[in-house]
């Protein structure tokens, strides 16, 4: 079938959406955005594509609901079995390149504690694997370096403990194999993987053999289908690296705008807080921008403040909103620089406040200064939408809608679940249009499509 | 403006016979300069707002202007230096950098952009409208030279938006009492009216040929573009030429030029060739950033947009509004000047110029270029952009960079907003798109 694909490459997180022609997105896709930009955009985009299959799937398997019971909650686990291979798959990749480092890292008279200590570590990541991606386990990060990561930290302490190895040495290795790991796309076997997944799944839900080769024979479709991809349009900071023609890139600020605008008609200001970039937008009703404001020079205030904070409270950046939601007392924190803010924070831990005091100040802030922003760009107008990573931190909502409340009165909030995808929704539906009315010359769009996937 | 001290840059416009004229009219005046005290000739500072150029070339005085070295030190990067040799002397990192680097520029001993010394002055004379940090400027010049003597002219602020013939009175009286006396005992030369007015007369021919050149951006496909290539076609007039005969040969050529463009229905030429497609017409407030110009233009050109009137333009004089120089009434005209110069216009005039230029030039949008340093006149520039979007229903942009700090150049940022803008401005031009439907997925 016939797809478009947006791809939002962000300072963070790379983002992919797949439309079909009629604009109804097909899938979703994210990765961290790396150092390596081509290969996060690749790492998206089948991602989007993989998440397009289990969507079609779940629309193959609708009639089965007598026989699995909830058809969401069976497709899920047929996710999260596809998941679990590509982890351990990755996981594989991962220990070979640590053990290969690791013969130059150390002495020869270490190899054999080393790789002792591997057989530990390696062994129990392995292990939990199949917790992680367990049906009801906890929310975990999406990504695999920092699932790896930190379990490779914790396990590593101990290993190298027990072995007498420099804990630094194994993490500096580690540090090494991730980005070789990170570096190349994984060419799954889809059909096998997707087919032992759904064996997996079928076991779970108590399927009998009787009813196998219905759910069989859906996986095989979507595993086979072509998803042509027609037209790909990228959006981002780092668009000007994709190796697609110039009608093909467009701003971002264009892309949130259109995206808002796609899942709430309705919006007419959209505020966007990336990892690097804070954006105020005011659109039609047609979604066209007719105004906007972003940061300048200064990323203070933005995602990776956010991210900085985690890491200095040594902290899940998911676990951040939280924290500062069990606040009863708001800190008044006035820097947004941050670097600043670490020093502001460490020094009222010292001075006896609590973590999620600061927290909720430091949100606060954070919000305060797109605040300003949104003034710049011409106030807030119902409806209003919250875009971007940030809009997934429930303790940046709540301040944001208590400042919104304060300076423009009631308007209405939208804020999707699928809110950090709105920039690369954005960039698919100009790329639909793109197919509908080209822009570009045939022969370059037929370069550069990516063909089929 | 930039290029009248420009003499050793590759001209930007290669072909064009007043690019090298003007060239010329600049070395001259350069080694004027330098021969000065040998010529016997006197030396006066003062700024391009409300330059009295007829009155000093009529005492046969050589102008310098401060913010015109500082801008050419912009050019020739020579501004990041100089900005931080100020900063050693205690200049703070918010204080314009026009100032910081004129100052710095003094400290590493005052050779201009010919490579030449700059004399010292023999009369700093500020013509005050509307910029406060003139004032600041001049204080600090007055430190540092301090034998020589000060004429401030103190120019009425616009604050309801038109002079009355009170201000007029005002300025003229202290060209009477103040200023011309002084130009009297530095000089030891006589008041010569006759002298005033001739000049003041060639001032109104050259004007008259200025103002249709940038009119020439009325044309459907613009023959000039009146920012970047605009600051080049204002030189002359805005500094040490006006009332000149050479300025009003240099105007001539340059109508001349501009009309074979229109003949031949051809676009500015940019550093990079003949700018061949017009997508955008915009209308530009706010200084060039002068350290990354060329960088800063080609970001518009390569997107097709062409700036068909800028504000900018209009610093040292507002001609397109009909004013010209009046022989017949020499100090009268002179206060006019002055009390009517862009830096001297309040808020809502300033709104109503651009919003005037968005509809007269049948422009696509306008631009904000905020700078930095600049307290006086960035800010309220979200306002004016605003109300020129209520006034005019067309998108307007904003950018931040700065005169001739060129720490405050980021040009990716730049370029980011900028591709934003014109990504909106096309998305507005192609009209309502469908609305996109509402996902189910």
């Amino acid at each position: 079938m016939k797809c478009v694909i947006g791809i939002d490459l962000g300072s963070t997180t790379t983002k992919a959406v797949v439309l079909d022609m009629d604009e109804h997105v097909l899938g979703r896709g994210i990765t961290n955005s790396r150092s390596n930009y081509d290969v996060a955009c690749d790492v998206a985009r089948t991602e989007a594509l993989l998440d397009a299959r289990f969507n079609l799937f779940k629309s193959g398997i609708e009639s089965f609901q007598q026989i699995v019971g909830d058809v969401d909650a069976f497709t899920e686990a047929l996710r999260q079995g596809f998941r679990l291979q590509q982890h351990l798959e990755t996981l594989g990749e991962l220990e070979a390149t640590c053990r290969k480092l690791a013969t130059s890292a150390f002495a020869e008279d270490e190899a054999p504690r080393v790789t002792a200590a591997y057989d530990s570590v390696f062994g129990a990541m392995h292990d939990e694997a199949e917790e992680l991606f367990a049906i009801d386990a906890e929310t975990r990060s999406d990504f695999f370096r920092d699932i790896a990561g930190s379990s490779y930290m914790k396990l590593t302490d101990d290993a190298a403990r027990d072995a007498e190895l420099s804990f630094e040495k194994l993490l500096g290795i580690y540090d090494k194999a991730i980005l070789l790991v990170e570096a190349h796309v994984f060419n799954v076997d889809l059909s096998g993987v997707l087919g032992r997944s759904l064996e997996r799944a079928l076991d779970n839900a108590n399927v009998g053999e009787e009813h196998r080769d219905e759910f069989r024979d859906v996986v095989k479709h979507v595993a086979e289908l072509e998803l042509e991809l027609a037209v790909t349009v990228g959006t981002g900071y780092g668009r000007a690296r994709l190796p697609f023609p110039k009608e093909w890139i467009r701003s971002e600020i264009l892309c949130h705008g259109l995206g808002a605008h796609a899942t709430f008609p309705e919006t007419r200001t959209v505020l966007d807080i990336g990892g690097q970039d804070t954006k105020a937008i005011q659109v039609d009703g047609a979604g066209i921008v007719t105004s906007f404001q972003m940061n300048d020079r200064c990323a203070a205030g933005c995602g990776r403040y956010l991210g900085y904070i985690a890491d200095e409270m040594n902290l899940g950046l998911h676990e951040l909103g939280p924290l500062a939601q069990k606040s009863t007392s708001t800190v008044k924190i006035n820097s947004t620089c941050t670097v600043f803010a670490g020093a502001e924070l460490r020094d009222r831990l010292a001075a006896g406040q609590k973590r999620e005091d600061i927290l909720a100040g430091l949100h606060r802030a954070i919000i305060l200064r797109a605040m300003s922003l949104l003034a710049r760009s011409g106030g807030v107008d119902n409806e209003f939408t919250f875009t971007g990573g940030v809009a997934n931190n429930a303790a940046a909502v709540d301040a944001l809608r208590i400042l919104i409340a304060e300076n423009y009165g009631e308007v209405k909030l939208n804020i999707s679940p699928a809110s950090i995808y709105t920039g690369a929704h954005g960039a698919a539906i100009f790329a639909v249009r793109e197919f509908l009315n080209p822009t570009t010359i045939e022969e370059d769009a037929a370069a550069m499509a990516g063909g089929a996937a | 403006m930039k290029n009248e001290l420009d003499v050793d840059a590759k001209p930007v416009i290669d072909k064009e016979q007043s690019m090298l004229v003007q060239k010329k009219m600049i070395a001259d005046h350069f080694t004027k300069l330098t021969q000065a005290k040998d010529l016997g000739k006197k030396v006066v500072y003062t700024f391009v707002p409300g330059n009295l150029t007829e009155l000093m070339l009529s005492f046969d005085t050589l102008p310098v202007l401060p913010e015109i070295n500082a801008l050419q030190s912009g050019m020739r990067k020579m501004s990041g230096e100089y900005i931080a040799e100020a900063e050693r002397h205690g200049h703070s990192e918010d204080v314009c950098t026009y100032v910081k680097c004129d100052i710095g520029m003094m400290l590493k001993g005052n050779i201009g952009p010919t490579g030449q010394k700059i004399p010292d002055p023999d009369l700093l004379l500020l013509s005050y409208t509307g910029c406060f940090t003139f004032l600041k400027w001049f204080e600090l010049l007055r430190d540092r030279y301090p034998n020589c003597p000060v004429a401030m002219l103190h120019v009425p602020y616009q604050g309801e938006g038109e002079y009355t013939p009170e201000m007029v009175k005002y300025v003229v009286e202290q060209l009477q009492k103040e200023i011309i006396p002084k130009f009297e005992k530095v000089t030891g030369n006589d008041f010569n009216e006759d002298a005033l007015k001739r000049l003041l007369a060639n001032s109104a021919i050259a004007e008259e040929d200025l103002v249709w050149v940038l009119e020439a951006a009325k044309n459907p496909i613009s023959p000039i573009d009146a920012y970047f290539g605009g600051v080049y076609y204002i030189g002359p007039i805005f500094t040490s030429f006006r009332g000149t005969e050479s300025a009003i040969e240099y105007y001539k050529q340059l109508r001349q030029e501009v009309q074979a463009r229109i003949d031949a229905g051809l676009g500015p030429i940019t550093p990079d060739g003949p700018m061949e497609e017009q997508k955008f017409r915009l209308v530009v407030e706010g200084p060039p950033n002068w350290t990354s110009f060329r960088e800063f233009w080609k970001m518009f050109y390569d997107e097709g947009a062409v700036v068909v009137a800028s504000t900018y333009t209009k610093v040292g004089g507002v001609y397109d509004r009909g004013f010209r120089h009046d022989p017949d009434k020499p100090l009268e005209t002179m206060a006019e000047y002055c009390l009517g110069c862009y830096t001297n216009l309040n808020l809502p005039d300033r709104v109503k110029m651009m919003a005037d230029y968005v509809k007269d030039y049948n422009a696509d949008g306008f631009l904000m270029n905020s700078v930095k340093s600049c307290n006086s006149f960035s800010s309220g520039q979200l306002v004016m952009l605003r109300e020129v979007e209520k006034l005019t229903g067309r998108a307007g942009g904003f950018i931040e960079t700065d005169l001739v700090d060129p720490r405050y150049f980021s040009a990716s940022n730049v370029k980011n907003r900028l591709e934003s803008y014109f990504q909106m401005l096309a998305q507005k031009k192609a009209g309502p798109l469908e609305s996109a439907e509402e996902v189910t997925a």
